[in-house]
């Protein structure tokens, strides 16, 4: 199960929206072992692509720099799909590489407006495995 | 020629869950078969026949090593290595 606030969901959902009709990505880092997401990290989609995303390597460095000095993890790991539904495709899968973080899809295949339905689900993906969880939304 | 290597999660059941480990070599390919002799098995999930592996990033102090000499690349005494798996997908 995820726990997350409202507006951590609503940011990702903004950033998803705001780079259709390419993938848009991130993470939503929290203090080491507490499964709490709390601080919103938009990353860059170094591949600027509709069917694929990739941290660009240098934000990468920088990023788990900064985590590690602030003893935070990555508790989320988002990303969008933008044609298709928010399940983990195949190379989302094999890229998988942080067991304990929550996948977080998010699809914007209909559409982007204010009023047009997004698709918001969790996953886990470890080995090669993938379970979907529930989100539960707190204060 | 000891070096500091920074081990991401992934990784670290082969270092039985230490983050910061030590191996010695005078490039990043002798490190990381140092560091395979150290904790063995862990070389194949860093390199394959090509080289460095598509989706495994390593930094020499603040370099991605694609943009020096890849696995040719020289290593000195304190420098510190960093392998982190890219996060992409599709």
């Amino acid at each position: 199960m995820l726990n997350i606030r409202q507006s951590l969901v609503d940011a990702m959902v903004a950033h998803a929206r705001a780079d259709h009709p390419d993938e848009a990505c991130g993470v939503i880092a929290g203090p080491a072992g507490s499964d709490r997401p709390e601080r919103f990290i938009p990353m860059v989609n170094a591949a600027r692509s509709p069917t694929f995303y990739e941290f660009d390597s240098a934000d990468l460095l920088r990023l788990y720099r900064e985590m590690d000095a602030r003893d935070e993890e990555p508790v989320v790991v988002y990303h969008s799909h933008t044609a298709t539904q928010a399940y983990p495709s195949r190379t989302d899968i094999a890229y998988a590489s942080e067991p304990e973080a929550h996948y977080v899809l998010v699809s914007t295949r209909d559409g982007v407006a204010q009023e047009d339905p997004v698709e918001v689900r969790s996953f886990r993906i470890v080995d090669g495995e993938v379970s979907e969880e529930p989100i539960e939304i707190v204060a | 020629m000891s070096v500091e290597v920074r081990i991401p999660t992934i990784l670290r059941p082969y270092t039985g869950g230490d983050k910061n480990v030590t191996a010695e070599g005078a490039t990043l390919g002798a490190l990381i078969i140092d560091l395979d002799v150290r904790y063995p098995g862990i070389r194949e999930r860093i390199v394959d026949e090509q080289g460095l592996r598509r989706f495994v990033n390593l930094y020499l102090n603040d370099e991605d090593v694609r943009f020096l000499g890849g696995l040719d690349t020289p290593v000195a005494d304190g420098d510190s290595v960093t392998i982190l798996p890219a996060v992409a997908g599709g």
